[in-house]
């Protein structure tokens, strides 16, 4: 099974997926004007993933900022998550915001509200 | 054209970047990073810099996406594939202006979601933004309204919005947006 590692750009968040040790880890902004095809490979990953997952797989995602348009693709990750989940293995969401960021929380919140995932809400002090 | 008067127009206004012409990938990142660098330069609240930053990323991005080109399908040259963006700060608040043209019959549709968002209170709005995330609505562009929505629940203000009529098959849009801390 392969591993994606995609570097950050002033667009696009660093993506690490380790699936040997059932690691994805989000990073970074997503305001990218294609967000379909960003993602594409990480949503095509998860399907394969799905077939023979870890338990636990941890998932940490760290967003400054997404817009809209990432805002599907990431609902689409969680959403391949949740059938893993439902399929008996755990999935583990730490899902982490800059004090302040309530918006960023909320976030987290509406996504929590869709999928049936649990997300550890994580604080981080601003830098 | 009277620079001057023009100069003092924008003056007047406090703006501090102002744009027409075609709206590409490129220049967005540069509109963005320019703005960025000045909110830094300003000493910009992290809270307000990031509301700004995000809500322009949703406007530029609308105007790259859904902005109707009329040279394309040889209409009369005074309709032109160009929008304007505008962004300034009066006190407190910045205020983002665009201006595209669209085609009339995209007009009702684009003016009957706005409306909605801006009747509904920011309760209703979560569960809005909630419901089109989750069905599937989207085009490969994103859209599906969610933009809009997405700016009236960071701002918790009402889209601003005028259609002048060009002709038969433009009109002018154009929306304002005021961001507050």
């Amino acid at each position: 099974m392969e591993m994606i590692s995609i570097e950050s750009t002033p667009k696009t968040p660093a993506i690490k997926f380790d699936s040997k040790q059932g690691k994805l880890e989000i990073k970074g902004r997503s305001i990218p004007e294609n967000s379909v095809e960003f993602y594409k490979p990480l949503v095509e990953s998860l399907d394969q993933y799905a077939s023979s997952p870890n338990s636990p797989t941890q998932v940490d995602i760290q967003l400054e900022y997404f817009n809209t348009a990432s805002s599907k693709c990431i609902l689409d990750v969680l959403k391949r998550l949740e059938t893993i989940h439902r399929q008996g293995s755990q999935v583990i969401i730490n899902w982490y915001y800059e004090e302040d960021d309530e918006d960023m929380r909320e976030a987290g919140e509406d996504y929590q509200a869709i999928v049936n995932l649990t997300f550890n809400m994580q604080q981080v002090e601003l830098d | 054209m009277d620079i001057h008067d023009f100069y003092d127009k924008m003056d007047r206004n406090n703006i501090l970047l102002s744009f027409k012409g075609d709206i590409t990938a490129e220049l967005l990142t540069s509109i963005l990073q320019i703005i960025e660098s000045k909110m830094d330069n300003m000493q910009e609240e992290p809270k307000l810099k990031k509301k700004v930053y995000i809500v322009l990323v949703e406007l530029l991005q609308n105007l790259y996406h859904h902005m109707d080109d009329p040279s394309q399908e040889g209409e009369a040259s005074e309709v032109a594939r160009t929008a304007i963006f505008m962004i300034g700060k009066e006190n407190s608040h910045y205020n983002v202006i665009t201006g595209n043209y669209i085609k009339n019959d995209k007009m009702t549709g684009l003016k009957k979601k706005m409306d909605e968002i801006n009747s509904l209170p920011p309760e209703e709005l979560k569960e809005h933004y909630k419901r089109i995330l989750n069905n599937g609505q989207m085009s490969d562009k994103g859209g599906g309204g969610l933009g809009m929505i997405d700016i009236a629940r960071r701002t918790g203000k009402p889209l601003f919005y005028e259609f002048t009529p060009i002709n038969d098959v433009y009109s002018f849009f154009t929306l304002n947006v005021v961001i507050e801390q």
